[in-house]
């Protein structure tokens, strides 16, 4: 499933990482690799951005980036 | 594997403090935002920065003094070494040494700070900084936020297996600080660690012959193959193959550095291996084998889930927006609020030097004359008249500083990236433009944090619509002067203040709009941010930002304003022709023949004094220009001296309340009871049309207002622009396309605003 498709409180762990380009590279340096935990915490107000916990810490992206993540909850 | 042999491009091995009388030892500070880079380098140095000429998150180096021959270096934050934006790519060229300039070193010794409750991703940053070769120290900041939320880190074990010297520090209350100095400037530097982490042998292969055939050391050619577009890439790719390399290993090599990475990409993606990919497993795979044993989870403290809690209500889908609203709009109206006393010292501290100034001319040679109508009439108000507003100032900056060094900054650019996305910008554009509200220029250089082009060109094409500090004086003046206090219990004034920070917004979003649909065409940019826990501000961090915001200020109205001051009285003093006082001095004679002595003589002289003073400010050369440009400024309900003062503020917006000031001083009649802000309020306030109306009514305050909230009139943020964009064609169009839409919003308001007042 995708992480973009997430509901706040649900986690899982990252199976597929589309990685191309300086976005894909950015997501991977910041945590979300192949094989990491990832969880949802909240979306924003307006639907977007999500809220992610990643590595332990809190990161802010797009559900079109969250598209590129693919999480077996 | 062999163990890697430092490469023609390392730097040479380092030398002892005792030798470098020769060259300065320099230490670079590297780590990922908002782990406390610039606590610790104030820490270390005491504050003595030499580069930090206005406040705001670090995007360009400072350089600092830690000891005799060692300075110390603030690079910008970066989550890795594959630099995104403008300002990650300076961090990663002071650590090549050669790409930040011809001949330019590499530092000698590295301090990576790693945020103790963050670990494993801020060494993934470590663990690529330690393969360049260079000696490093990790300062283990903030180690007792980290043990609050229950995250202990050992020390010791996990230099044993960086094999590096690990520090545990907080940075903002100087724990660690000497140990880690004592470090660093210790005559023997720390031994280089050494390599430990292999990426795939496909990889390993490629880097080998890629840095063998061209010269370079392996990390350099790693950096290279990894970073797709990045910026080693650029700086080598059309590098030529050397010509024993190329034999050695057999078959020719590529023309260009360039043309053989790509070809090294290709096979290896071919091959299956993408190497971004492959290097993240890597580091972090060794992360979670080698540093995970390091770190010990206890019990959390009580409330360390505290940023969650705040966030539950801050981030609310209902109330967030609600509570963003409300916060910016009270730290608006308290710059308003909070800073009346101050300001009042601070003008009755001017009016008593003006006062003094008066006693000094009084019954010398000199009273009456040119030298003291330019220290009275043109310095002293000059000056004065901008530097009341240093109280608003100061405390917009604290407000920033505080909602930056708290953690909400991140939180609103969340909130607003939906509506920044609309314009086809992301929440990273928010930090830049919240900057701008104190000044364009720290906004400006904020934009440095924005990795694509279009969209940095596009916030710093907006970023000068957020009314920065400079306006202030402008709405202080005129709203408390011109907006009536009677309703919402003298709230209104305060209101119409916060308000026109909402149409420098409300502007702004329809322009970047605009200049993504054309100009600037492209699609909306990725919004990837963290959001770091709440912590209370470090509050010597925000004093030294109000501190240098203020002193900059100072700096400020007591050089160029000062001087721009003594221009325009010198504009509005000259040519003084001698015809005008023989033709009042006739006056005068005929008053004193016609009437015996008494109050009805004195009333008559002092109509013939205040006459002559609006006939000499007619004739000076800004009033002759003055009444040139009227009938352009009339349909903005303008009058001459308005748009005098308007015109004047082009190169410094505060400079309009100086001009008003003297030209008023210079129009005035003799002293009565008010003095300062007060009696430039009742000068305005009683100033009229030849035909009597008032010249000042609301709707001409807010076109005022409006007028000054929209326009480019500050040379500095043109410069800036400039220098920023890398072309004066985007300076141009930023004053063109702002000045049109400052005329026509302050034209709309004032129609509007004067057929509403009809309807009343």
């Amino acid at each position: 499933m995708r992480l973009s498709h997430f509901l706040p409180g649900q986690s899982g762990k990252i199976i597929q990482v589309k990685s191309d380009g300086s976005v894909g590279q950015r997501l991977m340096e910041m945590g979300l690799f192949e094989g990491a935990d990832v969880k949802v915490v909240r979306i924003a107000p307006l639907g977007d951005p999500m809220e992610v916990e990643v590595q332990g810490y809190r990161l802010s992206l797009r559900k079109v980036e969250a598209e590129r993540v693919e999480v077996e909850p | 594997m062999a163990p890697p042999s430092p490469g023609p491009g390392v730097a040479a091995p380092p030398s002892p403090i005792g030798t470098a009388a020769v060259r300065q030892r320099r230490i670079a500070i590297l780590g990922n935002p908002n782990t406390g880079k610039s606590t610790l380098f104030n820490a270390l140095t005491g504050l003595k920065a030499r580069v930090a000429n206005y406040p705001g998150v670090t995007v360009e180096k400072k350089v600092g003094p830690l000891a005799p021959g060692v300075d110390l270096i603030d690079l910008p934050g970066t989550y890795s070494l594959a630099a995104h934006s403008p300002d990650e790519l300076v961090a990663v060229k002071v650590l090549h040494g050669d790409l930040a300039g011809e001949g330019e070193p590499r530092p000698d010794l590295v301090v990576l700070i790693a945020d103790a409750s963050n670990l494993p991703r801020n060494l993934f940053l470590v663990t690529q900084v330690m393969e360049m070769g260079l000696p490093v120290v990790v300062a283990l900041n903030m180690v007792d936020a980290a043990e609050r939320t229950g995250i202990k880190v050992d020390a010791a074990k996990l230099a044993l297996a960086l094999g590096v010297p690990v520090i545990p520090t907080i940075a903002s209350k100087s724990e660690g600080i000497a140990e880690l100095r004592a470090l660093l400037i210790a005559p023997a530097l720390p031994t280089p660690p050494r390599r430990m982490w292999n990426l795939p042998a496909a990889m390993e292969t490629e880097i080998a012959t890629l840095a063998e055939q061209y010269g370079r050391d392996r990390f350099e050619a790693a950096r290279a193959l990894i970073d797709e577009g990045g910026a080693l890439e650029a700086h080598l790719s059309a590098l030529q193959p050397l010509m024993d390399g190329a034999t050695r290993l057999g078959g020719a090599a590529p023309a260009t550095f360039g043309a053989a990475v790509q070809a090294a990409r290709l096979r290896l993606t071919q091959g299956g291996v993408t190497p971004a990919k492959a290097e993240v497993q890597m580091r972090y795979g060794w992360i979670a084998a080698v540093a995970q044993p390091c770190i010990q989870r206890t019990a959390a403290e009580a409330g360390a889930d505290a940023t969650d809690r705040i966030d539950n209500w801050l981030t609310h889908r209902l109330f967030g927006s609600l509570i963003f609203i409300a916060l910016m709009t009270l730290v608006f109206i308290s710059i308003f609020l909070l800073a009346q006393p101050f300001m009042q010292w601070i003008d009755a501290g001017f009016g008593w030097l003006g006062h003094v100034a008066e006693a000094a001319f009084a019954g010398s040679s000199l009273e009456g004359g040119m030298l003291e109508s330019m220290v009275i009439d043109g310095a002293i108000p000059g000056v004065g008249g901008v530097f009341v507003f240093l109280p608003q100032i100061a405390f917009l900056f604290m407000f920033v500083a505080i909602l930056e060094d708290s953690g909400y900054m991140a939180r609103a650019a969340f909130l607003m990236d939906r509506v920044l996305r609309f314009c086809g910008l992301s929440g990273h554009s928010f930090i830049p433009m919240m900057s701008s509200f104190a000044c364009a220029i720290p906004g400006l250089m904020a934009t440095r944090t924005i990795a694509n082009p279009r969209d940095r060109l596009t916030t710093i094409l907006i970023a000068p619509l957020m009314s920065c500090s400079a306006r202030i004086p402008v709405y202080g003046l005129l709203c408390a002067a011109f907006v009536p206090r009677q309703p919402l219990h003298g709230m209104l004034p305060g209101l119409v203040f916060a308000a026109m920070y909402f149409v420098g917004i409300g502007t702004a979003v329809p322009v970047a709009w605009l200049l993504k649909k054309t100009l600037l065409k492209g699609p909306p940019p990725p919004f990837v941010l963290e959001l770091p826990q709440y912590r209370v501000p470090i509050w010597s961090n925000v004093g030294l930002r109000v501190w240098e915001a203020s002193k900059a200020f100072t700096i400020r109205a007591g050089t160029a304003i000062f001087a721009i001051s003594l221009i325009l009285w010198a504009l509005l003093y000259f040519p003084h022709a001698s015809r005008i006082a023989e033709k009042f001095d006739a006056q005068r004679t005929e008053v004193t023949t016609k009437l015996p002595e008494g109050p009805e003589r004195e009333d008559a002289l002092a109509k013939v004094d205040h006459l002559e003073k609006g006939e000499y400010l007619r004739d000076s050369l800004l009033g002759r220009l003055g009444h040139g440009i009227e009938p352009a400024v009339m349909p903005l309900g303008w009058d001459w001296r308005i748009g005098i003062a308007a015109l004047a503020s082009f190169p410094a917006r505060e400079v309009v309340v100086s001009t008003l000031r003297i030209i008023y001083d210079l129009g005035a009649d003799e002293d009565d009871e008010a003095a300062g802000q007060e009696k430039l309020a009742q000068q305005l306030q009683a100033s009229t049309w030849p035909d009597g109306r008032k010249v000042f009514t609301l709707p001409v305050a807010l076109s005022i207002m409006v007028f000054f909230a929209l326009c480019a009139q500050c040379a500095a943020t043109l410069v800036t622009i400039k220098k920023e964009s890398g072309s004066w064609k985007w300076a141009a169009f930023t004053f063109v396309y702002m000045t049109g839409l400052a005329y026509v919003g302050a034209f709309i308001t004032y129609q509007v605003g004067t057929a509403l007042m009809a309807q009343l």
